[in-house]
């Protein structure tokens, strides 16, 4: 056997069996800041979502072998393009273009590491890397007609409907934090923040959709 | 502010997601032990300062995080080009305008053998 690359990276499952209480980064916030219930306006209310504990995954390396081994692999292509977002039928796993070398992946929570051992299997001897990084980041979601007036006050990015459609994402300033703001469908955001920062988003989000009658969906 | 093209991001974005890093085109001397002591310190320490075009390293700190290179007027403010890393700047002191197509040509076949 050669002594590969592949052979010689350690991984492990970040989710291990035993029976350890995992908490989403907002479950103090959701105390301390409240979480204000979702108005009755329907469909239409302004409202933020955590999606905790998801699977991201960081993907580096040349976008032909890794579009390659994706398509096999999570049967979503590389997005072609900078700023491209695919998502797959479901629209829960999806592939977001970071940089010219680098991609995130996000799947449902637990899918993460038998993904990770897959890609690296049929990546073999290629120049690559995975990194797991889903217990450094969540996921935000805004929805409502109000959602892009909130990120108007919020992002120094333009996010008019011409400017921002539906599968693009990109990383840029949120109220002075790093996040990536991702458009999947029509009347949803997601923003993707640091752990660290998520108590700060969740309370800029509270404040900033006050005046839209914000709620909180858990 | 400027509102500066991200040549790897392929669009403009606002200054707030960049970081200025200084003059750019600096070669690093090829053996560092031969220079003398000014040849070191110049390369080290002493950077240019012109009033008009400036050649610069810039990074896309909060995007994708490349580092990239951008031809500005110091006296204007304006920003006349901005070109990946590796690539040479078509705008230059002596070229204001633009290089001529014929020296254009002329890098690029460089840069082509260099590659090569």
């Amino acid at each position: 056997m050669p002594n590969s690359v592949a052979q010689n990276v350690r991984t492990f499952d970040t989710r291990p069996e035993a029976t350890v209480a995992i908490e989403s980064p907002l479950a103090y916030s959701y105390q301390r800041s409240k979480a204000p219930k979702p108005n009755s306006h329907g469909r239409k209310g302004l409202v933020v979502r955590e999606r905790p504990l998801l699977g991201h995954l960081i993907l580096r390396g040349g976008a032909i072998v890794l579009d390659e081994a994706l398509r096999e692999e999570l049967g979503i292509n590389l997005p072609g393009q900078p700023q491209g977002l695919v998502l797959d039928a479901s629209g829960e796993r999806s592939v977001q273009w970071l940089s010219p070398d680098e991609w995130l992946i996000i799947v449902p929570g637990g899918e993460e590491f038998e993904l990770e051992n897959r890609l690296r299997a049929r990546l073999g001897d290629a120049h690559y890397s995975i990194v797991n990084v889903g217990g450094g980041q969540t996921v935000l979601e805004l929805s409502g007609e109000k959602a892009r007036e909130v990120l108007m006050k919020s992002v120094v990015y333009d996010v008019h409907p011409s400017h921002f459609p539906v599968g693009k994402g990109v990383t840029t300033v949120f109220a002075k934090a790093t996040v990536i703001i991702r458009r999947p469908t029509e009347d949803c955001w997601e923003l993707v923040v640091r752990r660290s920062f998520a108590d700060y988003c969740y309370r800029w989000l509270l404040d900033a959709g006050e005046e839209y009658g914000i709620g909180v969906a858990k | 502010m400027f509102y500066i093209h991200c040549p790897y991001c392929g669009e403009h974005r606002e200054e707030e997601e960049f970081h200025p890093k200084g003059q750019a085109h600096i070669a690093r001397p090829e053996d560092p032990a031969a220079c003398s002591d000014e040849e070191w310190g110049d390369y080290l320490f002493f950077r240019d300062n012109p009033r008009g075009i400036h050649h610069e390293l810039w990074v896309h700190a909060v995007g994708c995080r490349k580092f990239f290179n951008v031809t500005r007027n110091t006296v204007t403010y304006e920003i006349l080009e901005t070109y990946k890393m590796g690539e040479q700047p078509s705008i230059t002191a002596e070229y204001s305008d633009g290089r001529p197509a014929q020296d254009a040509a002329d890098q690029a076949s460089l840069r082509e053998g260099v590659r090569a």
